[in-house]
């Protein structure tokens, strides 16, 4: 049985790396001096670490700054096999030949785009060989398996976020790589700030917001003693969103709060506790 | 699903499965046909109890199985306080308590009823809501009645005014929830005692201010808790009539501890009559609560004024000001921080920010005079320490010499520790065997768990992509294609490196304070570590260390890292004992100097230990040693190696984020609990 070979390039096609062009602007609420820097950073053809807890806005910053920079964005989420070849491409073979297809990080580059790596540290090792190019005043990728040096457009543009937060000892940045990057730091905004976040994005009042942001405030301190970390902004706007949709505040903090951060019992009664104790 | 009674072979198959009966020939046929007549619910229930058991101890789960097909029946729903009263009794004493408790429980409890709840079961869930509110860090244990001394919260053994559990448990959170408050919204910033004085009656004078006070502390709950407050309502009830007008006088936002006594000297004056009584509505001794309250707000002073001294030492040490040796504080938000008018904020060290926030919490205000500096005298060395000092070193010479870091002169004290290493002595094998079949469980599952976290180097064949051709594949392939089917593009092998090339040192603390549970649960958890480890296959090294005065600093070696983990090395586990004083700093140095020469890619150093770094004399103890220690941990980082620690000390989070960095270290609340996490504190840190 020979499968049309019209389909199966359209398949091929089909994996392509998306580049994606934000038309609307993301939301996205300045805390400090990160868009300045970031748009000094992409001005000067300078590659962008994103530092910071899980949950505060690193990738929506991301999004927003693609879309104030009219780049287009590939996003690549790593994890712990991801090779080489997944970032910068590979041959598949269709039928009787074979068709090299880019990877998002190849695909990047040719499109003059911001490639996000995101929580780059679960990557496996061996892809840092292929970003330190990238990141020096050589600003080009090898793409070995044809035989091409890709030499990056001014418009492209390297970021990558990683967790400080993340104990294990293995997945530490060396700081060979570390050295290329301009770093911002990330953290939990001030608490009116981040209710201001929170009522936008979850559409809730400003006083359900605040309220939220309390809980938040209350579970961070847990961190070290039950959980590994506290709840995120983008846990609290969870909360916000299903109270938004008409559930009630205890239901809906209880299930997009409490539930994902905690399995064992006592921290997890403590979290309900907490819950009631704040609505 | 029906649920039908389980017949006797069921249940002997169960136990046998939960306790592991064949290898000990010993045969569950007996409790079996005692747990026959039971309903289904309590039978399911008492092998819970027993497979819970046997996770602790083979011989406990048995025990408990067996007394419990007996029992049951006359313990009805009290079944489950009854097992864990013998739980407990077993982490006391052993075995033969464990008997005891679970024989005795009828004659020493005499039968609370049915929906009573016992602190043990919230005690875990409070501490962890108490740990999240705003403040000091609290102690939480369990004591006759309800009250704080403002440092430790104690609470009733078991609570049984309520009609169901849950309002027992929701009674035990008003009750922790208003002493917190007590804490929190300043109950003994004034003294009680002019006014209790003019009560004939000083019990129902106090019982009255405990009121007031439960009426004030409400309403200070419900500012920044709704939630609780409203829970706490719904719990007591409407107040009596004739307190209306107290209760909206206490209400105000700016009521104070004055405006309960105003209340409580209007209601001396109308002729008070008996307390009404509700029940969460604690005890107060305002007597202790304000003794306890002034050594801290004393002892916090001090240290506040010790860390300007420094301060102002460095500032004129870089030519600075001279003179006015008083410092503005700046509190904004609970964070205390040092307005130096030469240059930014100039943040406090960990141990004087906690002091000024706690003497903030308080007082209010930080009291003018801790914001003198002391006086230059307040570093000297207590007399007589050199002295003692010159006594406690011994004749002979020490292994080693290391230099220690003073962080006020800035510069190095050259070959100032004596470092001694020696063999650690052996210790009783049979503890060791007896941990190992306790936690038998436990390891089995650990061994599996990390047995799976090895990872081979496998070969993973038909990838689209790698490092080799998979001829099998291209084969195929071939086949496919000469009989005109579309062949798969698989055809390569992939090879999944092993990236473990990890060196642990395992540094366990074995100061003076660390006796009693500390030390066993040290050594529990050092003997499910090496079962986890040797399951995994990454090197490893375990000292301990203590000393006294610079001049003896002792390591010990438990396990080099080209030692077995064999008898003798078990047995070497078994022997560490609380021995003196936590001079860290030498200790690290040492230690990280011997891993620094391990040939792997990653090097960890762990700490296990149970409190902050401290030495006899004064010197060592607070910022010197914090510094000297974080010293030791910079220089180890220069090696390329990490630093974890695992504490007990409930206070770790006021320094260890300084030393270790804010995601290397893992504060455990409960020692007993020290076994069961440190495999998985282990996984996650090298996974």
């Amino acid at each position: 049985m020979t499968a049309p070979k019209q389909s199966a390039r359209a398949d091929v096609r089909a994996l392509a790396t998306p580049l994606l062009s934000l038309a609307s602007e993301p939301y996205y609420h300045a805390t400090g001096e990160e868009v300045a820097v970031f748009e000094a950073a992409a001005g000067r053809c300078l590659p962008v670490m994103l530092k910071g807890p899980t949950g505060c806005g690193k990738t929506r910053f991301v999004e927003h700054m693609a879309w104030r920079l009219k780049r287009p964005l590939v996003t690549v989420a790593c994890h712990d096999d991801l090779t080489t070849s997944d970032l910068v491409g590979r041959y598949l073979i269709v039928g009787d030949e074979t068709v090299w297809m880019d990877g998002p990080l190849t695909a990047a580059v040719r499109a003059g785009a911001i490639c996000y790596l995101d929580e780059i540290v679960e990557a496996r090792k061996d892809t840092s060989v292929v970003i330190h190019p990238l990141t020096d005043s050589r600003r080009a990728l090898p793409v070995e398996k044809r035989g091409e040096y890709l030499v990056a457009p001014p418009d492209f543009m390297l970021v990558i976020s990683y967790n400080p937060g993340y104990q294990s000892v293995l997945k530490e940045m060396k700081p060979s790589t570390r050295q290329r990057f301009v770093a911002l730091d990330f953290d939990y905004p001030e608490a009116e700030t981040e209710a201001r976040i929170v009522a936008h994005e979850g559409g809730v009042d400003a006083d359900t917001a605040r309220l939220l942001v309390k809980l938040g405030s209350l579970t961070r301190k847990l961190k070290g003693a039950g959980l590994d970390e506290g709840a995120g902004t983008r846990l609290l706007v969870h909360a916000a969103q299903l109270i938004a949709a008409g559930m009630a505040p205890l239901t809906a903090c209880t299930a997009a709060i409490a539930r994902p951060l905690a399995d064992e019992a006592d921290t997890r009664d403590a979290l309900d506790d907490l819950i009631r104790a704040v609505f | 699903m029906p649920e039908r009674k389980l017949f006797a072979h069921e249940l002997e198959k169960r136990l046998d499965e939960l306790l592991l009966l064949a290898l000990r020939q010993r045969s569950a046929a007996q409790p079996a046909a005692l747990l026959e007549a039971l309903p289904r619910q309590i039978q399911e229930r008492v092998l819970h109890w027993a497979g819970v058991a046997a996770q602790t101890s083979d011989d406990l789960g048995w025990l408990l199985a067996s007394l419990a097909a007996a029992q049951a029946a006359g313990l009805g729903v009290r079944l489950d306080d009854w097992a864990r009263a013998g739980l407990d009794a077993y982490d006391r004493g052993g075995l033969a308590a464990a008997r005891t408790a679970l024989t005795g429980f009828a004659a020493t409890d005499c039968a609370p009823a049915a929906h009573s709840v016992a602190f043990a079961a919230v005690e875990g869930r409070l501490s962890r809501f108490l740990q999240a509110l705003d403040g000091r860090p609290l102690k939480l244990a369990a004591g006759e009645a309800a009250w704080t001394d403002t440092e430790t919260l104690w609470l009733p053994q078991r609570l049984d005014l309520a009609g169901d559990a849950a309002g027992n448990r929701s009674l035990y959170k008003a009750m922790a929830a208003l002493l917190w408050a007590q804490t929190r919204y300043g109950s003994f910033a004034l003294d009680p005692e002019p006014e209790l004085e003019l009560w004939p009656d000083r019990e129902r004078g106090l019982g009255w201010f405990a009121l007031f006070e439960a009426m004030r502390l409400e309403a200070c709950i419900a500012l920044e808790l709704p939630g609780l407050a409203m829970e706490i309502t719904g719990l007591r009830g409407p107040w009596p009539a004739g307190l209306k007008e107290a209760a909206a006088r206490l209400a105000q936002p700016d009521a104070t501890v004055a405006d309960s006594l105003a209340c409580m000297a209007a209601q001396r004056l109308a002729g008070a009559g008996a307390t009404p009584a509700f029940s969460h509505v604690t005890g107060m001794d305002p007597v202790a609560a304000r003794r306890l309250r002034a050594a801290r707000i004393r002892r916090e002073t001090a240290t506040l004024r010790r860390a300007l001294n420094v301060l102002r030492a460095l500032d004129a040490k870089a030519g600075g000001r001279t003179g006015n040796p008083d410092y503005p504080l700046l509190a904004a938000d609970g964070e205390v921080q040092l307005a130096d008018p030469q240059a930014d904020l100039v943040v406090l060290p960990p141990d004087a920010r906690a002091a000024a926030k706690s003497l903030l919490q308080d007082l209010g205000e930080i009291p003018p005079e801790a914001l003198h500096a002391a006086g230059p005298g307040a570093w000297q060395p207590v007399a007589g320490a050199e002295a003692d000092e010159a006594a406690a070193a011994g004749t002979t010479r020490p292994d080693a010499f290391y230099d220690e870091w003073d962080y006020r002169r800035a510069a190095w004290r050259r070959d100032w520790c004596h470092l001694y290493e020696v063999e650690a002595p052996a210790g009783d094998h049979e503890w060791v065997d007896e941990v190992r079949r306790r936690h038998a469980h436990l390891i089995r599952s650990i061994r599996r768990r990390f047995e799976a976290l090895r990872g081979e180097d496998k070969p993973q064949r038909r990838q689209l992509d790698g490092e080799e051709i998979d001829l099998d594949a291209q084969v195929d392939a071939r086949a496919d294609r000469k009989s005109g089917a579309e062949p798969s593009p698989r055809l390569f092998i992939h090879r999944r490196r092993v990236e473990r090339s990890l060196a642990v040192m395992f540094m366990v603390d074995m100061s003076g304070s660390t006796k009693g549970w500390v030390n066993d649960a040290e050594r529990e958890s050092l003997v499910l570590l090496c079962e986890a480890i040797e399951a995994l296959g990454d090197s490893y090294a375990i000292y301990g260390f203590s000393g006294w005065t610079r001049t003896h600093c002792d390591i010990y070696r438990i396990k080099h890292f080209a030692d077995r983990y064999d008898a003798a090395t078990r047995r070497r586990i078994a022997g560490i004992e609380a021995r003196d004083y936590t001079r860290m700093g030498v200790a690290v140095r040492h230690l990280s100097g011997l891993l620094a020469r391990q040939n792997t890619r990653h090097k960890l150093l762990v700490t296990l230990s149970d409190g902050r770094p401290d030495d006899y004399g004064d010197e060592y103890r607070g910022r010197y040693g914090i510094e000297d220690t974080r010293r030791a941990l910079l220089e180890a980082r220069e090696k390329g190696i990490r630093s974890y620690c695992v504490t007990i000390d409930r206070h770790g989070a006021d320094y260890l984020p300084q030393l270790y960095g804010p995601a290397h270290y893992s504060v455990i609340d409960d020692a007993k609990k020290l076994p069961q996490k440190i495999a998985e504190i282990y996984r996650r840190l090298t996974a």
